[in-house]
């Protein structure tokens, strides 16, 4: 049996009411996910867990077999996060980020030098490359936390919402980078409010809604399961059925909290 | 809200008048100094009183043990009294200086909320009288607010002229501030707006330690001793000075109690301040738009910065910590700055080689305090600065790995500065070597450990107000290094058997710390 990419299991997270509340979530490899939902639903304290910066208090998180409690560094060792606000160091150029990188993941240094020049080509910031990244405009800085994603060959990558800020151009060759590695055999999960990217890139789609999972599958199922439940067109938007599902579970909530 | 209400005639263009931008500066003046008090933390009015309080008593009795023998013995106002004063003058006049120049170079990059009120029909030129005001109150404030229990004891006990000293450090306070704003502009005309910054603030720094450190120089070669005060007292600093009757004691005079003497500094020093800002604050304004027009990000080329060699995540770690310090030239500056404080006893080891007697009492803990200072530093940019946080996070390296290759860089950076002292105490006297050596491990894993416990996600720019997020860190670092110092004095001095227990106390008390730092924090 093929080992899934992501299995997620009754995870929870508590701060003053649950960020994220018993979710479930399996995702299998090769497969561009996201992850939509509105602010405040979970989304990133959900991936946040599965990267390992924030400790689930229940439930299980599994990486291509590696559970990211008892095994943190194998989980890490496939892995790649790449938040919403690119984390670079100014002092340093795009090569020694990448140099950086690679140091803490042990690539073969051989393997990381051509990488990094492959990379940087593909993302257009080989004019850069020796160019501290201090004077880098947020789509730059983007593309440069993308290249350190990518430098050492993860299997799984999350990125937080990776098109923000980015001009069309740049979105265009971030999306085309992201679906050569899903081609690739790699795994992508990401988190964006441009419905569109989803809409297009996404083989599956999951709508979190107050740290639960309330809709989840390809686009023509929650079209399908969304048109059920409220008789709408079978072409409906991923705008349309985002908004009916959102709302439904807005109202849903506070009958389940009445329950308990 | 800190925008400023229009009324209609202001916006028939009249802009509102200096009162009420002086009373917008005031408002976030106040709520700067409370957030830096309050750590940020609401609700925190009462206690920070109390803390003042005890503070400013705890000076008072502080001043009132320094100067009871001398008022006890009768304070003449003779040549030896103006020339002690005027010498311990230039330590306000030097922390002034520094002060002023360090605001003003802030005010010139600072965009806060420059631009919404330049937008405005604000005349430009008010907004920036009233800034310049706020620097000379803010420099001189403070001042007086340190030198308040020598004036204070001196006129309980002494006599009421005393209170003239607060005439006297305003007036030097305004002084002071209309020297750094020439000063500054002129930088600007030469050095232009990308280099000002880093020559101003470095001057500042050099100027605020320059002082203390200049004298003890000089103390040390014509006295042989560190003390600033024995200096000013001796015979060869009075020989070179001109009678009482000189100009150049006149602030002192004016502190020992004569008024018109006191009259005339706070007059001079008004007098210098209105005539900078009445001729100066046109350039200032323009100086603080050009500073704001211009690009400060520079994007160097530098061919051979990645080697891409096989190296441990450990290694990684370091080197990329060494290599984001040594280029920022506003840290290095910043972290460094306690190598000033080096100077003196690295001139007393030099003239030890001469065949002069070293007090190695006196030289290692001052090594040792400048340690545990500069390692403190040093680990908040290490571990609270960390630029990209979640990428060390999700890295395949474990957390107890990471911080130990962070204490190792901190480690190694300290030791970078203090080995060139610690070999020659070696060569001169072994045990005076070893004691340093292991006092300055002690002092420096312990402002290490401390920064490790306290720490708290920052931006590297905030290195200034990293005491802001805990004061149980601050004063926890700052005595760490007095301690582990004096352990070090009293080893030398005493013998191994008096430092253990002094020892001990300070790892009692370090356990404290830690049992006192945040909860919860991995």
């Amino acid at each position: 049996m093929m080992t899934h990419a992501l299995e997620i299991r009754n995870l929870t997270k508590l701060y003053q009411r649950p960020a994220v509340d018993d979710l479930s979530l399996t995702i299998p490899q090769g497969e561009f996910y996201a992850l939509l939902g509105p602010n405040g639903a979970g989304k990133t304290t959900t991936l946040k867990m599965v990267a390992g910066l924030l400790q689930p208090d229940h439930g299980t998180i599994s990486i291509l077999g590696h559970d990211t409690v008892a095994d943190p560094l194998g989980a890490k060792r496939v892995t790649a996060w790449v938040p919403d606000e690119p984390m670079i160091y100014d002092r340093l150029t795009p090569l020694e980020y990448l140099e950086f990188v690679a140091g803490l993941w042990q690539v073969d240094p051989e393997r990381a030098r051509q990488g990094a020049d492959e990379i940087l080509g593909i993302l257009g910031l080989e004019a850069h490359a020796d160019e501290r990244c201090e004077g880098f405009s947020k789509g730059m800085r983007q593309k440069v936390a993308l290249a350190g994603a990518l430098i050492h060959d993860p299997r799984l990558i999350i990125l937080d919402e990776p098109l923000t800020g980015l001009d069309a151009g740049s979105a265009r060759l971030v999306k085309d980078v992201l679906r050569e590695r899903v081609r690739q055999g790699c795994t992508v999960i990401l988190t964006t409010h441009i419905l569109e990217v989803a809409e297009r890139m996404a083989e599956r789609i999951g709508v979190i809604a107050n740290g639960r999972l309330v809709a989840e599958g390809t686009l023509a199922e929650l079209r399908t399961s969304s048109g059920n439940a409220n008789g709408s067109s079978e072409e409906a938007s991923l705008e349309e059925i985002f908004l009916s599902v959102v709302a439904r579970s807005a109202t849903v909530e506070p009958e389940r909290e009445a329950a308990a | 809200m800190n925008t400023i209400a229009f009324t209609a005639a202001q916006h028939r263009g009249k802009g509102p008048g200096i009162g009420r931008l002086a009373r917008h500066e005031l408002s976030l003046a106040w709520r700067d100094l409370y957030a830096m008090l309050s750590a940020n933390r609401p609700g925190r009015g009462m206690r920070i009183l109390l803390i003042l309080a005890v503070v400013l008593a705890g000076l008072h009795l502080l001043a009132w043990m320094i100067l009871k023998k001398p008022i006890e013995a009768g304070l003449v106002v003779d040549h030896s009294l103006l020339v002690t004063i005027s010498g311990m003058l230039l330590l306000p006049l030097s922390l002034m200086l520094s002060q002023a120049m360090e605001s003003i170079t802030r005010a010139f990059y600072t965009r806060s909320d420059l631009e919404l009120i330049l937008s405005s029909p604000t005349p430009a030129n008010r907004l920036f009288v009233v800034r310049m005001l706020a620097i000379a109150v803010s420099t001189t404030a403070l001042t007086l607010a340190i030198c308040s229990p020598v004036f204070n004891i001196l006129a309980f006990k002494a006599g009421t002229g005393w209170l003239a000293g607060y005439l006297v450090v305003a007036g030097i306070g305004l002084a002071a501030t209309a020297f750094s704003i020439a000063l500054a502009l002129a930088l600007f005309a030469i050095a232009g707006p990308k280099r000002t910054r880093s020559i101003a603030q470095i001057a500042a720094a050099v100027v605020g330690a320059g002082f203390v450190v200049g004298i003890q120089l000089v103390a040390i070669d014509s006295i042989g001793s560190i003390s600033r005060i024995g200096f000013f007292r001796s015979e060869q600093f009075a020989a070179l000075l001109p009678n009482s009757d000189s100009l150049l004691f006149l602030p002192a005079r004016g502190i020992a109690g004569d008024p018109a003497a006191a009259l005339a500094v706070a007059g001079t020093g008004m007098l210098l301040f209105l005539t900078v800002v009445f001729l100066l604050s046109g350039r200032f304004g323009k100086a603080v738009v050009q500073a704001g027009s211009v690009d400060m990000t520079r994007s160097r080329t530098r061919r051979s910065g990645a080697r891409f060699a096989l190296t441990s995540p450990a290694a990684t770690l370091r080197h990329k910590e060494w290599k984001v310090l040594l280029r920022d030239k506003w840290l290095i500056s910043q972290t460094l700055m306690q190598l000033f404080y080096l100077l003196p006893p690295a001139f007393m080891l030099w003239r030890g080689f001469g065949g002069n007697s070293v007090p190695m009492f006196v030289i290692v803990p001052v090594i040792v305090m400048a340690a545990g200072q500069l390692a403190g530093g040093l680990a908040w940019l290490a571990i609270s600065g960390e630029d990209a946080p979640e990428l060390v996070a999700t890295a395949p390296v474990g957390p107890d790995a990471v911080i130990r290759a962070k204490m190792e860089a901190v480690l190694g950076g300290t030791f970078i500065v203090v080995i060139p002292l610690i070999l020659p105490i070696a060569f001169l006297d072994m045990r005076a070597g070893a004691v340093a050596l292991f006092a300055v491990c002690a002092a420096t894993m312990s402002s290490t450990a401390i920064q490790f416990w306290f720490r708290s996600q920052a931006k590297r720019s905030s290195f200034r107000r990293r005491h802001t997020s805990s004061r149980i860190a601050t004063f926890a670092e700052a005595f760490s290094s007095i301690l582990w110092s004096g352990m070090a004095a009293l080893w030398i001095a005493g013998g191994v058997l008096l430092a253990v227990p002094f020892a001990l106390i300070i790892g009692a008390l370090l356990l404290l710390v830690r049992k006192l730092s945040p909860k919860g924090v991995n």
